[in-house]
Protein backbone atom coordinates (compact mmCIF):
# COMPACT_ATOMS: atom_id res chain seq x y z
CA UNK A 1 0.00 0.00 0.00
CA UNK A 2 3.00 2.05 0.60
CA UNK A 3 4.45 1.81 -2.82
CA UNK A 4 1.16 1.31 -4.24
CA UNK A 5 -0.22 4.72 -3.17
CA UNK A 6 2.12 7.35 -5.27
CA UNK A 7 2.11 4.70 -8.23
CA UNK A 8 -1.35 4.98 -8.34
CA UNK A 9 -1.34 9.54 -8.28
CA UNK A 10 1.16 9.17 -10.70
CA UNK A 11 -1.17 6.91 -12.94
CA UNK A 12 -3.91 9.08 -12.59
CA UNK A 13 -2.26 12.41 -12.74
CA UNK A 14 -0.84 11.36 -15.57
CA UNK A 15 -3.97 10.26 -16.99
CA UNK A 16 -5.38 13.14 -16.54
CA UNK A 17 -2.94 15.98 -18.37
CA UNK A 18 -2.45 13.02 -20.92
CA UNK A 19 -6.23 14.09 -21.97
CA UNK A 20 -5.63 17.39 -20.99
CA UNK A 21 -3.20 17.58 -24.43
CA UNK A 22 -5.40 16.03 -26.80
CA UNK A 23 -8.23 19.22 -26.23
CA UNK A 24 -7.64 22.31 -27.68
CA UNK A 25 -7.71 24.77 -25.29
CA UNK A 26 -8.40 27.51 -27.91
CA UNK A 27 -11.75 26.01 -28.39
CA UNK A 28 -13.82 27.84 -26.05
CA UNK A 29 -17.85 26.60 -26.35
CA UNK A 30 -20.34 28.39 -28.22
CA UNK A 31 -22.79 29.23 -25.52
CA UNK A 32 -24.67 30.06 -29.01
CA UNK A 33 -25.22 26.66 -29.84
CA UNK A 34 -29.50 25.92 -29.45
CA UNK A 35 -29.90 29.67 -29.52
CA UNK A 36 -31.36 31.66 -32.05
CA UNK A 37 -28.80 33.19 -34.34
CA UNK A 38 -28.34 36.86 -34.07
CA UNK A 39 -30.06 38.66 -36.76
CA UNK A 40 -28.03 41.25 -38.97
CA UNK A 41 -28.36 43.27 -42.15
CA UNK A 42 -25.44 44.12 -43.81
CA UNK A 43 -24.59 46.09 -47.12
CA UNK A 44 -23.06 42.79 -49.45
CA UNK A 45 -19.35 43.08 -50.60
CA UNK A 46 -19.74 43.16 -54.02
CA UNK A 47 -22.95 45.46 -54.41
CA UNK A 48 -22.50 47.84 -51.44
CA UNK A 49 -26.05 49.12 -52.66
CA UNK A 50 -27.62 45.52 -51.56
CA UNK A 51 -28.14 44.14 -48.20
CA UNK A 52 -28.32 40.83 -47.26
CA UNK A 53 -30.20 40.05 -44.29
CA UNK A 54 -30.51 36.81 -42.14
CA UNK A 55 -34.63 37.10 -42.24
CA UNK A 56 -34.13 36.46 -46.28
CA UNK A 57 -32.89 32.62 -44.64
CA UNK A 58 -35.75 32.05 -42.37
CA UNK A 59 -36.83 28.30 -42.88
CA UNK A 60 -33.81 27.21 -45.00
CA UNK A 61 -30.71 25.51 -43.30
CA UNK A 62 -27.68 27.68 -44.07
CA UNK A 63 -23.76 28.59 -43.36
CA UNK A 64 -22.44 31.26 -42.16
CA UNK A 65 -18.37 31.17 -42.76
CA UNK A 66 -16.84 34.33 -40.91
CA UNK A 67 -13.38 35.17 -43.37
CA UNK A 68 -11.16 37.58 -43.46
CA UNK A 69 -8.66 38.51 -46.63
CA UNK A 70 -5.88 39.35 -43.03
CA UNK A 71 -6.84 35.86 -42.20
CA UNK A 72 -4.29 33.11 -42.88
CA UNK A 73 -5.84 29.78 -41.75
CA UNK A 74 -9.19 31.92 -44.12
CA UNK A 75 -6.46 31.01 -47.18
CA UNK A 76 -6.14 27.18 -46.42
CA UNK A 77 -9.75 26.80 -45.45
CA UNK A 78 -10.83 28.35 -48.71
CA UNK A 79 -10.59 24.91 -50.71
CA UNK A 80 -12.62 22.89 -48.35
CA UNK A 81 -15.11 26.24 -48.25
CA UNK A 82 -15.38 25.91 -51.93
CA UNK A 83 -15.90 22.32 -51.92
CA UNK A 84 -18.51 22.38 -49.41
CA UNK A 85 -20.65 25.66 -51.88
CA UNK A 86 -20.09 23.16 -54.71
CA UNK A 87 -22.27 20.67 -53.19
CA UNK A 88 -24.97 22.63 -53.37
CA UNK A 89 -26.66 21.19 -50.67
CA UNK A 90 -27.17 24.76 -48.78
CA UNK A 91 -26.53 28.54 -49.38
CA UNK A 92 -22.63 29.79 -47.83
CA UNK A 93 -22.47 32.79 -46.81
CA UNK A 94 -19.55 34.71 -46.41
CA UNK A 95 -19.15 36.96 -43.92
CA UNK A 96 -16.28 39.51 -44.52
CA UNK A 97 -15.01 40.05 -41.22
CA UNK A 98 -12.99 43.62 -39.95
CA UNK A 99 -12.09 43.77 -43.49
CA UNK A 100 -12.19 46.45 -46.41
CA UNK A 101 -14.10 46.03 -49.44
CA UNK A 102 -10.92 46.25 -51.94
CA UNK A 103 -8.86 43.56 -49.69
CA UNK A 104 -12.06 41.56 -49.63
CA UNK A 105 -12.50 41.89 -53.43
CA UNK A 106 -8.97 41.49 -53.71
CA UNK A 107 -8.86 38.26 -52.28
CA UNK A 108 -11.59 36.64 -53.70
CA UNK A 109 -10.32 37.41 -57.27
CA UNK A 110 -7.22 35.71 -56.21
CA UNK A 111 -9.05 32.48 -54.91
CA UNK A 112 -12.32 32.40 -56.24
CA UNK A 113 -15.70 33.31 -54.59
CA UNK A 114 -17.55 30.25 -53.38
CA UNK A 115 -19.92 32.02 -51.15
CA UNK A 116 -23.56 32.44 -52.11
CA UNK A 117 -23.71 35.54 -50.73
CA UNK A 118 -20.91 37.59 -48.74
CA UNK A 119 -22.41 40.74 -46.24
CA UNK A 120 -19.72 42.83 -44.56
CA UNK A 121 -19.08 43.58 -40.85
CA UNK A 122 -15.97 46.10 -41.32
CA UNK A 123 -16.67 47.21 -37.14
CA UNK A 124 -16.65 43.98 -36.31
CA UNK A 125 -20.02 44.41 -34.63
CA UNK A 126 -21.66 41.45 -36.17
CA UNK A 127 -18.67 39.21 -35.24
CA UNK A 128 -19.20 39.73 -31.92
CA UNK A 129 -22.79 39.44 -31.62
CA UNK A 130 -22.37 36.32 -33.24
CA UNK A 131 -19.23 35.63 -30.39
CA UNK A 132 -16.51 35.52 -32.92
CA UNK A 133 -13.12 35.28 -31.58
CA UNK A 134 -11.13 33.94 -34.09
CA UNK A 135 -11.41 33.67 -37.64
CA UNK A 136 -12.23 31.36 -39.41
CA UNK A 137 -15.47 30.53 -37.54
CA UNK A 138 -18.24 28.07 -39.05
CA UNK A 139 -22.07 28.46 -37.87
CA UNK A 140 -24.62 26.03 -38.99
CA UNK A 141 -27.94 27.23 -39.10
CA UNK A 142 -31.41 25.41 -38.74
CA UNK A 143 -34.60 26.12 -40.49
CA UNK A 144 -35.57 27.13 -37.27
CA UNK A 145 -33.28 30.19 -37.06
CA UNK A 146 -31.01 28.34 -34.52
CA UNK A 147 -27.35 27.85 -34.55
CA UNK A 148 -27.08 24.31 -34.74
CA UNK A 149 -23.05 23.86 -34.87
CA UNK A 150 -20.07 26.27 -34.97
CA UNK A 151 -16.66 24.93 -36.16
CA UNK A 152 -14.05 27.08 -34.97
CA UNK A 153 -10.62 27.66 -37.08
CA UNK A 154 -9.91 26.09 -40.59
CA UNK A 155 -11.99 23.21 -42.38
CA UNK A 156 -9.98 20.62 -43.45
CA UNK A 157 -10.82 17.71 -45.33
CA UNK A 158 -11.71 15.61 -42.37
CA UNK A 159 -13.50 18.10 -40.70
CA UNK A 160 -15.73 18.42 -43.70
CA UNK A 161 -16.69 14.99 -44.29
CA UNK A 162 -17.38 14.11 -41.04
CA UNK A 163 -18.45 16.78 -39.09
CA UNK A 164 -19.82 19.54 -41.67
CA UNK A 165 -21.61 17.66 -43.93
CA UNK A 166 -22.83 14.83 -42.22
CA UNK A 167 -24.55 17.65 -39.75
CA UNK A 168 -25.97 19.91 -42.86
CA UNK A 169 -27.67 17.08 -44.32
CA UNK A 170 -29.13 15.98 -40.60
CA UNK A 171 -30.70 19.45 -40.70
CA UNK A 172 -31.93 19.19 -43.81
CA UNK A 173 -33.74 15.53 -43.30
CA UNK B 1 27.82 66.33 -17.48
CA UNK B 2 29.80 63.73 -17.56
CA UNK B 3 30.47 61.11 -20.39
CA UNK B 4 28.83 58.50 -17.95
CA UNK B 5 26.09 60.37 -17.12
CA UNK B 6 25.52 60.88 -21.01
CA UNK B 7 25.48 57.20 -21.69
CA UNK B 8 23.03 56.71 -19.22
CA UNK B 9 20.74 59.60 -20.11
CA UNK B 10 20.42 57.55 -23.52
CA UNK B 11 20.15 54.29 -22.26
CA UNK B 12 17.26 55.98 -20.33
CA UNK B 13 15.71 57.32 -23.64
CA UNK B 14 16.29 54.12 -25.87
CA UNK B 15 14.26 51.93 -23.01
CA UNK B 16 11.54 54.73 -22.70
CA UNK B 17 10.99 54.49 -26.51
CA UNK B 18 10.76 50.77 -26.33
CA UNK B 19 8.28 50.86 -23.60
CA UNK B 20 6.19 53.19 -25.88
CA UNK B 21 4.13 50.42 -27.04
CA UNK B 22 3.12 49.80 -23.41
CA UNK B 23 1.63 53.33 -22.28
CA UNK B 24 -0.54 53.61 -25.93
CA UNK B 25 -1.98 50.45 -25.17
CA UNK B 26 -4.96 51.71 -23.78
CA UNK B 27 -7.24 53.85 -25.38
CA UNK B 28 -7.70 57.19 -23.72
CA UNK B 29 -11.25 57.59 -23.22
CA UNK B 30 -13.49 60.52 -21.41
CA UNK B 31 -16.42 59.22 -19.19
CA UNK B 32 -19.77 60.86 -17.88
CA UNK B 33 -18.72 60.11 -14.49
CA UNK B 34 -16.12 58.68 -12.10
CA UNK B 35 -18.71 55.71 -11.55
CA UNK B 36 -19.07 54.60 -15.32
CA UNK B 37 -15.18 55.24 -15.17
CA UNK B 38 -14.46 52.88 -12.24
CA UNK B 39 -16.80 49.84 -13.50
CA UNK B 40 -15.22 50.30 -16.72
CA UNK B 41 -11.89 49.62 -15.13
CA UNK B 42 -13.37 46.91 -13.04
CA UNK B 43 -14.90 45.33 -15.85
CA UNK B 44 -11.77 45.24 -18.81
CA UNK B 45 -9.91 43.97 -15.34
CA UNK B 46 -12.39 40.86 -14.66
CA UNK B 47 -13.29 40.18 -18.69
CA UNK B 48 -10.78 37.55 -20.45
CA UNK B 49 -9.97 38.31 -24.20
CA UNK B 50 -10.57 35.14 -26.27
CA UNK B 51 -7.83 35.43 -28.75
CA UNK B 52 -4.92 35.48 -26.26
CA UNK B 53 -6.49 33.54 -23.21
CA UNK B 54 -4.46 34.22 -20.54
CA UNK B 55 -4.80 38.16 -20.62
CA UNK B 56 -7.86 40.46 -19.27
CA UNK B 57 -9.33 42.92 -22.12
CA UNK B 58 -6.91 45.63 -20.54
CA UNK B 59 -3.37 43.64 -20.78
CA UNK B 60 -4.37 43.04 -24.26
CA UNK B 61 -3.32 44.16 -27.71
CA UNK B 62 -5.35 42.05 -29.72
CA UNK B 63 -7.89 43.58 -32.23
CA UNK B 64 -10.64 41.98 -30.49
CA UNK B 65 -9.60 42.96 -26.98
CA UNK B 66 -9.64 46.27 -28.21
CA UNK B 67 -13.46 45.51 -29.93
CA UNK B 68 -15.19 44.11 -26.26
CA UNK B 69 -13.32 47.49 -24.91
CA UNK B 70 -15.18 49.49 -26.81
CA UNK B 71 -17.52 47.60 -26.67
CA UNK B 72 -18.15 48.07 -22.90
CA UNK B 73 -17.66 51.31 -23.36
CA UNK B 74 -20.21 52.18 -25.19
CA UNK B 75 -22.75 49.93 -22.88
CA UNK B 76 -21.01 51.68 -19.89
CA UNK B 77 -21.91 55.16 -21.03
CA UNK B 78 -25.41 54.38 -22.69
CA UNK B 79 -26.23 53.88 -19.01
CA UNK B 80 -26.26 49.99 -18.92
CA UNK B 81 -25.06 48.47 -15.25
CA UNK B 82 -22.01 46.65 -14.92
CA UNK B 83 -23.98 43.32 -14.62
CA UNK B 84 -25.76 44.00 -17.87
CA UNK B 85 -22.31 44.16 -19.60
CA UNK B 86 -21.78 40.90 -18.10
CA UNK B 87 -24.46 39.43 -18.87
CA UNK B 88 -24.05 40.40 -22.94
CA UNK B 89 -20.77 39.03 -22.80
CA UNK B 90 -21.30 35.61 -21.37
CA UNK B 91 -24.46 35.66 -23.61
CA UNK B 92 -21.97 35.29 -26.22
CA UNK B 93 -18.65 33.95 -25.52
CA UNK B 94 -19.37 31.54 -22.40
CA UNK B 95 -18.16 31.94 -18.40
CA UNK B 96 -15.01 31.12 -19.97
CA UNK B 97 -15.24 35.42 -20.88
CA UNK B 98 -14.80 35.82 -17.12
CA UNK B 99 -11.55 35.83 -14.86
CA UNK B 100 -14.84 34.64 -11.90
CA UNK B 101 -16.78 32.48 -13.29
CA UNK B 102 -20.12 32.02 -11.22
CA UNK B 103 -20.63 28.61 -9.18
CA UNK B 104 -22.48 25.89 -11.33
CA UNK B 105 -21.91 22.36 -11.73
CA UNK B 106 -19.24 22.81 -14.61
CA UNK B 107 -17.19 25.18 -12.06
CA UNK B 108 -17.33 23.18 -9.22
CA UNK B 109 -14.68 21.58 -9.64
CA UNK B 110 -12.81 24.94 -10.41
CA UNK B 111 -13.80 26.55 -7.50
CA UNK B 112 -13.84 24.13 -4.39
CA UNK B 113 -10.79 21.95 -5.99
CA UNK B 114 -7.91 23.70 -4.97
CA UNK B 115 -9.65 24.00 -1.56
CA UNK B 116 -9.99 20.11 -1.34
CA UNK B 117 -6.16 20.05 -2.52
CA UNK B 118 -5.40 21.30 0.49
CA UNK B 119 -7.48 19.39 3.09
CA UNK B 120 -6.47 16.56 1.34
CA UNK B 121 -2.88 17.85 1.97
CA UNK B 122 -3.67 18.93 5.39
CA UNK B 123 -4.70 15.57 6.11
CA UNK B 124 -1.63 13.83 5.15
CA UNK B 125 0.96 16.15 6.81
CA UNK B 126 -1.23 16.01 9.94
CA UNK B 127 -1.04 12.08 10.04
CA UNK B 128 2.50 11.76 9.31
CA UNK B 129 3.66 14.30 11.95
CA UNK B 130 1.03 12.22 14.86
CA UNK B 131 2.32 8.78 13.57
CA UNK B 132 6.23 10.46 13.92
CA UNK B 133 4.96 11.87 17.46
CA UNK B 134 4.24 8.59 19.07
CA UNK B 135 7.56 7.24 19.83
CA UNK B 136 7.90 3.44 22.02
CA UNK B 137 7.82 3.44 25.52
CA UNK B 138 11.58 3.12 27.21
CA UNK B 139 12.70 0.12 28.31
CA UNK B 140 12.64 -0.02 32.42
CA UNK B 141 15.93 -0.25 32.91
CA UNK B 142 16.73 3.09 30.73
CA UNK B 143 13.93 5.00 32.88
CA UNK B 144 15.41 3.75 35.70
CA UNK B 145 18.93 5.34 34.96
CA UNK B 146 17.41 8.23 33.55
CA UNK B 147 15.83 8.76 37.02
CA UNK B 148 19.24 8.14 38.83
CA UNK B 149 20.95 10.69 37.20
CA UNK B 150 18.37 13.21 37.30
CA UNK B 151 17.99 12.42 41.12
CA UNK B 152 22.23 13.11 41.29
CA UNK B 153 21.39 15.92 39.69
CA UNK B 154 18.75 17.53 42.02
CA UNK B 155 21.23 16.77 44.67
CA UNK B 156 24.19 18.30 43.04
CA UNK B 157 22.28 22.00 42.49
CA UNK B 158 20.29 22.24 46.27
Amino acid sequence: MRFLLPVIIFVLLAGLLGWGLTRDPKEVPSPLIGKPAPEFTAPTLLDPSKTFSTRDYLGKVWVLNVWASWCVACRAEHEYVTQLANMNLVPVVGLDYKDTAADGRAWLGQLGNPYTVIPTDEKGQIGIDWGVYGVPETFLVDRNGMIAYKHIGPINADSLRDIIVPKIKELLK
Amino acid sequence: MKLANLRWLALLVLWLGLAWPAWSRIEALEFKNPQVEKDYYTLIDELRCLVCQNQNLKDSNADLAKDLRQQTYQMLQQGKSKQDVVDYMVARYGDFVLYRPPLKNSTLLLWVGPFVLLLLVLVLVLRRIRRNRSVEPPEPENLEQAHHLLADDEQKTT
